[in-house]
């Protein structure tokens, strides 16, 4: 079921445009996802509410109240498809039979949506990655495992179209190591641990999918990684230099999930997608201007220019003047989406991604490396390197390479204390290639209790 | 005699070992230990302070300073504490039940101990009665509680009618923050302040420290 990835599906930077992958994914009610066009794919979740066995009635209702309005909307405005994403809230996961309840739930609104207005779409499910409750995580063995086990197999089966997860493997040393601006930590994080338990995973997780003879396995995301780096960046606690290399670092960890089983659609939150697309052929999510219910992005427009999928991140289900934010979202989404899919019936698509493009590429070193040259290039790197701990090391010198050049050409204006951290990377990543045994056992002697060895397949 | 104005760079460029260095050197010369800290070490967090809420300087620099003050300072705590000086003051630190995320209670904690307060940080998903216990065995003059998720902020609240209801709320101040807490929503479950983002944090237990009874 495994393999290896050593040539780009799609050759051409030209190539990557939204609504078109050279591996469409077919599921739910009649869905295509990257045959030409693209669908929203709606994600919410509740306003403030504890989620206990005397509020679950309430929280049900929330749930049937989203997926009525959104699809209401959504046949309003002649959506041609819709996905809904339903990612569970952590007590959900602990409690997989809630998990399962809600999906069979919403499931039934989209089989009714199909069956009543012809409205196709899918359901993609994406269980809490809950196995970093205990401190250092066990990620192989214990009830977190268990549950997150159960809670997957228990969604499949109440009927998920697609699955997918933000897995944690690496992010106890990632986290620190974005804290304490320690890029070596960084790397092993990326490049030696998450890789370790994303293959782990993913080989459970396909092999799920497959008995089941329905779901399809999505894909996993470096959100805990990559986007905890841009928010913090955002809030001026991180270099945005730091932010766009981790981001492109990040794409290695999601890509095993692609070497072990995944397929597609990529998750919304996972800005390494258009990397993914390029290496994998696979359709991708994405998230931006229309997410910002959600959070702050510097890549608003640009993420939209590679996408099979437009999403919202996450909204909360309060009222707005025009209705649940939900319903609003999904408006937004479907003309966000009408105008992609015009360009595309008009063969303007590259016209109107290019403009996405541009419109973000040199405000900021985030956006610098998701443009389809960018994500080229970073894929290149990736493909050519033997491991993914070389894979990691040189998708980040990558990233230090478009940015330094986008410095030097005046495109990319960086304060200097931005260009000092963009040169320190290039520094330290360049010294750390051929070094994973080395830094392995450096990060072990360092740091004895803040990973579970064992949890990695690294003997101690 | 040591250059002691050192003491005050090492510190802000977060150099552990020559602030540790400088300032063994000062108390072998008979410096009070005192007059480093507050004339030297307090001064240097407060421009670090300043500096990240200038956006001059990044997490990481901020945190390499704590460290360098956390280390001087454990050089001087037994100094200070024969001589009778206290820290700024106690905290409790974590994030609420059912909840994972822990960057932000971690960043508040090492602030507040570059900031001088002594800091016990009881981690994330953090039941009531496990602050209860913390309150009792730590005695703290604050607690500080973090959420990051809309599902989660009720707990912050359910802690706080617990503290009440275990007699324990009065003893101590309560600080919330995270990214969907608001101040009206500090104000509706009856905390003491609100912080909107972690370089404040100092700020406020500083402030919550001068409503404190000595």
């Amino acid at each position: 079921m495994t393999r290896r990835y050593s040539s780009l599906a799609i050759a051409d930077a030209g190539d990557l445009v939204f609504g078109q992958s050279a591996s469409p994914v077919d599921c739910g009610y009649g869905l295509g996802i990257g045959r030409g066009l693209v669908y929203p794919e709606v994600n919410f979740t509740l306003p403030p509410i504890s989620i206990d066995a005397a509020t679950w009635p309430d929280v049900k209702e929330h749930y049937h109240n989203i997926a009525k309005g959104v699809l209401r909307r959504a046949v309003a405005l002649e959506a041609p498809g819709i996905v809904l994403e339903f990612e569970l809230l952590p007590a959900m996961t602990e409690t997989p039979d809630w998990g399962a309840e809600i999906t069979a739930l919403l499931r039934d609104h989209l089989r009714l949506a199909y069956e009543r207005h012809g409205l196709k779409n899918a359901l993609r499910v994406t269980p809490t990655d809950i196995r970093d409750r205990n401190k250092p995580p066990a990620l192989r063995a214990g009830a977190p495992w268990e549950r997150l086990r159960r809670s997957f197999d228990l969604c499949i089966a109440a009927g998920a179209d697609i699955v997918s997860i933000e897995s944690v493997g690496g992010k106890e040393v990632h986290d620190r190591g974005l804290m304490w601006g320690d890029i070596r930590a960084i790397v092993f994080a990326l490049g030696v641990l998450a890789p370790r338990d994303v293959a782990w995973l993913w080989d459970r997780i396909s092999l799920a999918c497959a008995a089941s003879g329905h779901a399809v396995p999505g894909s996993d995301t470096a959100c805990g990684f990559g986007n905890t780096a841009m928010q913090l960046a955002h809030q001026k606690m991180l270099p945005e230099t730091l932010a766009a290399v981790v981001r492109a670092m990040s794409a290695v960890r999601s890509l095993v999930a692609f070497e072990h089983g995944a397929i597609g659609p990529s998750k919304d939150c996972a800005y390494e997608g258009p990397i993914l697309k390029a290496i994998t052929g696979c359709p991708i999510s994405m998230e931006g201007k229309s997410a910002t219910c959600a959070h702050f992005s510097p890549v608003g427009n640009i993420a939209a220019a590679m996408c099979d999928l437009w999403s919202n991140e996450s909204v909360q289900d309060v009222r707005l003047l025009a209705g649940s934010a939900p319903e609003a979202y999904t408006e937004l989404l479907t003309y966000d989406c009408r105008l992609m899919n015009v360009a595309t019936a008009k063969g303007k698509s590259l016209t109107l991604r290019d403009w996405l493009v541009e419109s973000d590429e040199w405000l900021s070193p985030q956006a610098a490396v998701l443009s389809p040259e960018a994500t080229h290039q970073i894929a290149q790197a990736i493909i050519g390197a033997s491991t993914d701990y070389e894979r990691t090391v040189a998708a980040g010198r990558a990233a230090v390479a478009i940015l330094e050049c986008g410095v030097s050409q005046g495109r990319l204006n960086i304060s200097a204390r931005e260009g000092q951290w963009l040169s320190r990377l290039d520094r330290e990543l360049t010294e750390l290639q051929g070094k994973e045994q080395a830094l392995t056992e450096e990060m072990m002697r360092a740091n004895p209790r803040l990973f579970d060895p064992a949890s990695y397949d690294l003997l101690e | 005699m040591p250059e002691l104005n050192q003491l005050y760079e090492a510190i802000l460029a977060g150099d552990a070992k020559t602030a540790v260095e400088v300032a063994r050197a000062a108390l072998a010369e008979n410096e009070a230990p005192l007059k480093l800290l507050l004339e030297y070490m307090v001064p240097a967090m407060d421009e670090v302070g300043r500096r990240f809420q200038c956006e001059e300087f990044f997490v990481p620099d901020l945190l390499l300073s704590g460290r360098a003050m956390k280390a001087t300072l454990e050089l001087l705590r037994p100094l200070l504490s024969a001589s009778g000086a206290q820290p700024a003051g106690r905290v409790v630190i974590g994030t609420v039940k059912g909840d994972l995320h822990d960057i932000g209670k971690n960043l508040v904690a090492s602030l507040l101990e570059g900031g001088g307060f002594e800091v016990y940080d009881v981690g994330a998903d953090v039941s009531p009665e496990q602050f209860i216990e913390a309150i009792q065995s730590r005695n703290p003059d604050i607690v500080a509680l973090s959420a990051l998720l809309t599902v989660t902020m009720p707990a912050m609240k359910t802690t706080i009618d617990e503290l009440k209801r275990a007699g324990v709320r009065d003893s101590v101040k309560v600080m919330i923050g995270g990214a969907p807490v608001t101040r009206q929503y500090a104000e509706e479950i009856g905390a003491d302040a609100y912080g909107e983002d972690a370089s404040v944090a100092v700020s406020i237990a500083r402030s919550l420290m001068a409503k404190t009874p000595k």
